[in-house]
């Protein structure tokens, strides 16, 4: 037995994210996706049993193994408690999709199939790409409301909204958590890519300046597509692609903030703040990812970021930009579009990209604004000034506007001296 | 939104296989109708080679390439989607074909239902 309140208070939350998950999604496949609730309860009167009972009793030696035999219990006390009900009210309740208790378990290919079902049942594509995130995020990586809350930086009845929509579809959705098979993995793969692909996307660009909430979002995310290439099933090329794009961009993570949860420009990047070892693991399924004839948008944008996690080579923005022009071509987006004229301009000068940048015509984009600033800044002045304005009249960010209004500064000063 | 046919004209066949500049200039003319969303498809090469072309005539008449009294040959096509054909053309103006003599033909498709 550990003693003392501080240890037992940090382990908690960290397990509450990791089991918590694990033991819905076992749970689940016990109940059915129908009675999501009945799962969610139990794993929650778990944990709360957990917290009061470790607080005087210290935390027991194997704290996973206490809570899984906590839940079974539970659970058995929840089917007895149905039997009673069954039995006095004459089956009043349909049990019929409700497995008996006889096979439940909490083994390790157990937790490892049920938590991969969950995440197949999760990925919806009825749901919008914003509930998918939300629901991802409950379900899959445990986070309470006002967790998600904070990273979304919007309205608790917001999130709670979206929630509450997203569940009502996975209740409707026929889709089956028990008998994943080889053909709903490939039918669906690529919207549970697409989840975990915007999951990382919200940490890492996120509205928040929490870098705690951030970097969360961001492990989760490589969590879960680390936990899709341990399946056969699921270890395909785009998979890898998608690891190695989150390893390429995680292993900035630290240098692209400075204390203030500002966002340093990459150029301005303390290089050595870039972790090696996310790299070298970044490399690792990148190598994975190319073994196939697949060429897929992951891939490419896996290509982009390696090209940034190299500083010396001098072809270097070449390549960027001929990843970019083949990305744009395979799909449509206007930050890719941004992207790539900011290529654009660092292989073939600001001058030319300005014709480039103009044509994109996205006016109501504060990064179109800050990209045409960018360019303008050498060649005028006050044009670049006007784009920064424009820029921070669009953007909701402060600290942005704070990046933003200390160019202008810069700018203005230049002008004066010049 | 309209949709044109961009057609690309070349006269030289030994004009055809570009080099690794003009690949890349053709590549960032492209993805820049891509990156304004106006490329509706990225379109074809069609290969000029004996091998790869023949023409069909009455009579049976099959000969080799696709020329025969001009000398001017179809290499490719893409399709963009803008609101006027001035547009298109403007989109065309930008291409580099024109440094080595090439030309580009603009047309409106009609599609078939």
């Amino acid at each position: 037995m550990q003693e003392g309140l501080p240890a037992h208070n940090e382990l908690l939350p960290h397990l509450f994210r990791q089991e918590y998950a694990k033991m819905t999604a076992v749970l689940c496949r016990h109940f059915g996706l129908k009675h999501i609730e009945i799962a969610e309860d139990i794993a929650s009167e778990t944990f709360l049993k957990a917290s009061e009972h470790w607080a005087i009793n210290g935390i027991p030696n194997n704290p996973t193994a206490w809570l899984y035999t906590v839940a079974k219990n539970k659970t058995k006390d929840y089917f007895k408690h149905i039997a009673v009900f069954e039995t006095q009210i004459k089956q009043a309740l349909k049990s019929g999709e409700i497995d008996s208790e006889q096979g439940f378990e909490f083994s390790h290919q157990h937790l490892a199939d049920s938590q991969l079902a969950m995440i197949f049942a999760v990925c919806n594509p009825t749901n919008s790409t914003e509930s998918q995130i939300c629901l991802a995020l409950q379900i899959l990586c445990g986070f309470s409301v006002e967790e998600i809350t904070n990273a979304f930086l919007t309205k608790t009845e917001t999130i709670k909204k979206r929630l509450h929509r997203a569940r009502t579809n996975l209740r409707n959705d026929d889709f089956q958590i028990k008998a994943l098979s080889e053909t709903e993995i490939k039918l669906r793969l690529d919207t549970v890519l697409k989840t975990l692909y915007l999951l990382f996307n919200e940490g890492y660009f996120s509205k928040t300046n929490n870098q705690v909430i951030r970097k969360e979002l961001c492990s989760e995310a490589v969590r879960l597509a680390l936990f899709l290439t341990e399946n056969p099933l699921t270890d395909t090329p785009q998979t890898n692609a998608l690891l190695a794009l989150m390893c390429f961009q995680s292993s900035r993570l630290e240098a692209r903030t400075n204390d203030k949860g500002e966002t340093i420009l990459f150029d301005k990047q303390d290089k050595t703040l870039w972790d090696k070892s996310l790299i070298e693991k970044g490399n690792y399924y990148f190598v994975n990812a190319c073994s196939g004839n697949e060429l897929s948008k992951y891939h490419l944008e896996a290509g982009i970021a390696y090209w940034h996690t190299t500083s010396t080579d001098e072809n270097k923005w070449q390549h960027i930009l001929e990843l970019y022009n083949q990305l744009i071509l395979m799909e449509y987006s206007p930050v890719t579009a941004m992207n790539r004229t900011f290529a654009f301009a660092k292989v073939h000068g600001c001058e030319k990209a300005i014709p480039e940048a103009e044509k994109l015509n996205l006016t109501e984009s504060n990064y179109y604004h800050e990209l045409l600033g960018y360019l303008y800044a050498d060649n005028d002045i006050d044009k670049a000034i006007d784009h920064y304005e424009q820029a921070i009249k669009l953007t909701k960010s402060k600290t942005e506007k704070q990046t933003l209004t200390k160019e202008i500064e810069r700018l203005n000063k230049k002008k004066s001296n010049g | 939104m309209k949709e044109f046919a961009l057609i690309f004209r070349l006269n030289d066949i030994s004009d055809f296989k570009p080099s690794p500049e003009q690949m890349q200039e053709r590549m960032n003319w492209l993805s820049g109708i891509a990156a304004q969303n106006k490329l509706a498809d990225k379109g074809n090469t069609l290969l000029p080679s004996p091998d790869s072309a023949k023409t069909v005539r009455p009579d049976n008449v099959v000969t080799d390439g696709p020329y025969t009294e001009i000398k001017e040959f179809i290499a490719g096509y893409i399709v963009v989607k803008v609101e006027t054909i001035e547009e298109a053309v403007e989109i065309a103006k930008a291409n580099p074909i024109f440094k080595i003599g090439g030309n580009i033909e603009v047309r409106e498709i009609l599609k078939r239902d």
